[in-house]
């Protein structure tokens, strides 16, 4: 079966909820069952945020995860409250410029990418969230990286429509590193 | 033999249920009339408040609505929104206007809705006995004021003409008076401006109509009048507050 | 088929509405339904529609008022905190029969509470809320695909019986987004408004839109005619899913977010070997007691799940009418049920 549950969690402002977004325009563009829950209130304007996707063959039970089998992270709060909800082989993805803690389990498979580093490095720190998409993308294919590409054509305004194939580079250098 | 005084068309030939001495049913003919002479009770929808006029709907003969206590502006509000080719007016007393509902006569006029809002102040609250009213006067004795109003203890009376003329939503503000012959003859016109105003499209028009209030006065319908001229109009003087210049 | 299109619950219920036919909203912001005030905000212009932020809940609702007594359709929303101002209009409406549709996407409470999803407004939405006797017909979506299909009922079911409809969601569903699939044309039921004030043109008999009627004998028999129309919906209008009841030995009862949790709950309890099911109710008022005629006899026990203290829970005991037992877990404050907390239950209620 085919069933992606993924957590995405860091600070506000990082895309943690445009990277969530992203993941299931692509997921129902691919044709499948998609579910996306934003966190939402005080912690959007600067403190921690977080969200749940999920991408799925079978109509999706609930949005809300108790459980996951893919987790980003892009603080290290983020880790140490995520990661016991890893189902066992899970797939961890942390931003390794920012996160210093390690995992503590070692039963899930666990990814470091300097991720914002690599996008200041490439000139636009504002995607970060992307190489780690593409990590996520390698690791678990839950998503195709040309519906990837149709989803940022729908989701982002037509004004920010020059930046995409910056952003589909930096999704393959994550899919790369 | 020629018919030389008639009801208005806009009343119901029914017979009113206010106290003898009491204004409202002066205040509700110079509405009806504005109606008849200005042709447009068909597409006229009133709003009644609560207080002693709650059922003027019963009186009218226009399409009215029953609005709950200090809403009238925004029931008004709603209606002129979804109807706005229709004349809109609310009939509010000056505790469903200037208490319960200050918020909603505020924004209304603030808005500039082009809405006509008919205020009846008498200085207290008829439907429920006597009760202290925001414009009720200082030192005036009411069942809640037994010993007179006092601004310390209960605040100061809120003009409500001025106060809304501070704003720059309200196209016309008037107080009138319904004490004598004269008086009523200028509120009538400002009635008749009033919905005029509306008619034009100009927004917001409120008319305050000093107005009686013989039972929880404590005063018979002569010494009521005296009462308006004599210590209301003081406090509450009669003019033009906003849209002095325009022509409609 | 229409567009399928991946939104947020809170702009579904918007674009419902205006596909509905709704031309006037009058909102005032409040976490977390704020994004339908936005998106109405965005589109009534472009289709000749009315938007509006009153001064507060209180004016809005009246707004609403106003905008139902000339026969339009219209809808105001808020959150928990926002619906308990508007509960004196919500009386005013129900009294004065008219029909508009009010949606409540609840969070925590009481008083100010907190911003997370809750299901503590149940009571609030299902036994009157306001003062007097009334019913309003409260849908509770699950989904966002639901959260369109039931908008649109709820102006076609205001509509038809004359009455105030109330979308029942929370914080979940407003913010999370799914899939929807609109239809190219709506179902809209045309009622009857020959009652509304928009002015009688000198051709009719004027109309009064009024909830007051001081003589007690008019005033009971304009209550008689509310309860017979009341029976009337709860004959007719009961909607509810059951989801594997077949050979459940104990069914869950959930609504709104806390069903899509409990379906999880199933389907991991039949992994281990539990046959769970699932009674979802669609319409809390009318409570589907139907549903429970049709599973009473197959169950051992029914578990109650809400983001409430239990309130929900009280309507199940009375449909159960005591010929099972009736459990209840769940959280409150703006806290989600978890699916092992639930599975914990469900061991627990089977050892004993």
């Amino acid at each position: 079966m085919f069933l992606h549950e993924v957590i995405i969690a860091g600070f506000g402002g990082q895309g943690i909820l445009s990277a969530g977004r992203l993941i299931a325009y692509a997921g129902m563009l691919d044709g499948r069952e998609v579910s996306f829950l934003p966190s939402y209130g005080p912690e959007m304007r600067g403190g921690t945020a977080n969200c749940m996707v999920v991408v799925s063959d079978e109509p999706i039970a609930s949005p809300v995860l108790n459980s996951c089998t893919a987790l980003i992270v892009m603080n290290n709060p983020s880790l140490e409250k995520f990661e016991s909800y890893l189902k066992k082989d899970g797939v961890l993805i942390t931003d390794s410029s920012l996160v210093q803690k390690k995992p503590v389990r070692d039963d899930i498979r666990s990814f470091e990418l300097p991720a914002t580093l690599m996008a200041t490095d490439a000139g636009n720190k504002a995607f970060s969230n992307i190489y780690l998409i593409g990590k996520l993308i390698k690791e678990t294919g839950i998503i195709t990286p040309e519906s990837f590409e149709k989803a940022l054509y729908g989701v982002l305004s037509k004004s920010k429509h020059y930046l995409i194939p910056q952003e589909m580079e930096a999704l393959k250098a994550g899919m790369d590193y | 033999m020629a018919v030389v005084f008639d009801r208005p068309h806009a009343l119901v030939d029914i017979p009113m249920h206010y106290c003898p001495g009491c204004t409202h049913g002066i205040a509700h003919r110079l509405v009806a009339e504005a109606l008849d002479e200005l042709d447009i009770e068909g597409r006229t929808v009133g709003v009644s408040s609560v207080g002693c006029s709650y059922n003027n709907y019963f009186y009218f003969n226009c399409d009215m609505i029953q609005a709950a206590h200090g809403r009238a502006p925004a029931v008004a509000t709603g209606v002129k929104r979804s109807l706005p080719d229709n004349i809109v007016f609310t009939y509010q007393g000056d505790g469903d206007l200037a208490a319960i509902g200050t918020a909603e006569i505020v924004h209304a006029a603030a808005r500039g809705e082009n809405i006509t809002v008919i205020f009846i102040n008498n200085t207290i609250y008829g439907m429920t006995s006597g009760q202290m009213a925001p414009t009720t006067l200082l030192n005036q004795v009411t069942t809640t004021t037994p010993y007179g109003r006092d601004a310390k203890e209960h605040g100061n009376p809120i003009r409500v003409c001025e106060m809304l003329s501070t704003l720059k939503g309200p196209a016309y503000i008037e107080r009138a008076s319904l004490h004598d012959i004269k008086n009523i003859k200028k509120a009538k016109e400002a009635v008749k401006k009033a919905f005029k105003v509306q008619m034009a499209g100009k927004g917001f028009s409120l008319v305050e109509l000093l107005s009686t209030c013989p039972t929880n006065w404590g005063l018979d319908p002569l010494e009521s009048l005296d009462r308006v001229k004599n210590e209301m109009m003081e406090y509450y003087p009669l003019g033009v507050f906003a849209g002095k210049d325009l022509e409609v | 088929m229409g567009e399928r299109l991946l939104m947020k619950g809170n702009e579904v219920i918007a674009e419902a509405a205006i596909r509905a036919g709704c031309r006037h909203y009058f909102g005032y912001p409040i976490t977390p339904q704020t994004e339908i005030a936005h998106y109405m905000a965005k589109k009534m212009p472009k289709v000749g529609g009315v938007f509006l932020q009153a001064e507060s809940e209180v004016s809005a609702i009246n707004m609403v008022y106003g905008a139902a007594s000339t026969g339009k359709r219209v809808m105001t929303s808020s959150s928990s905190p926002g619906i308990s101002l508007k509960q004196e209009g919500i009386s005013y409406a129900s009294g004065a029969q008219l029909p508009a549709v009010i949606v409540n996407i609840m969070r925590g409470g009481p008083g100010l509470g907190g911003i997370q999803p809750s299901q503590s407004d149940y009571f609030q939405a299902t036994k009157g809320g306001g003062h007097g006797d009334y019913h309003l017909i409260v849908l509770a979506p699950s989904s966002v695909q639901e959260l369109y299909e039931l908008t649109v009922d709820a102006f076609n079911l205001a509509d038809q019986y004359r009455m105030v409809a109330m979308i029942l969601g929370d914080g979940v569903l407003g913010q999370m987004m799914e899939v929807v699939n609109f239809r190219d044309e709506e179902p809209i039921v045309k009622a009857d408004k020959s009652w509304a004030a928009s002015g009688h043109g000198m051709k009719r008999e004027h109309n009064t839109v009024t909830s007051i009627h001081l003589d007690p004998a008019v005033l009971e028999q304009w209550n008689i005619a509310l309860q017979d129309k009341y029976k009337t919906i709860s004959e007719k209008e009961q909607r509810f899913e059951l989801y594997k009841c077949d050979d459940a030995e104990i069914i869950i009862v959930a609504y709104g977010s806390v069903a899509r949790i409990a379906k999880n709950v199933v389907q991991v309890a039949r992994e281990e070997g539990i046959k769970v099911g699932l009674l979802r109710p669609i319409t809390l008022w009318p409570f589907p007691t139907k549903a429970f005629e049709q599973v009473i006899d197959k169950p051992n026990a029914f578990l109650t799940v809400e983001m409430s203290s239990g309130q929900m829970l009280e309507d199940v005991m009375l449909a159960v009418k005591g010929r099972k037992p009736v459990h209840f877990t769940g959280r409150m404050g703006g806290m989600i049920p978890k699916v092992d907390d639930i599975m914990a239950k469900i061991r627990e209620i089977r050892a004993d």
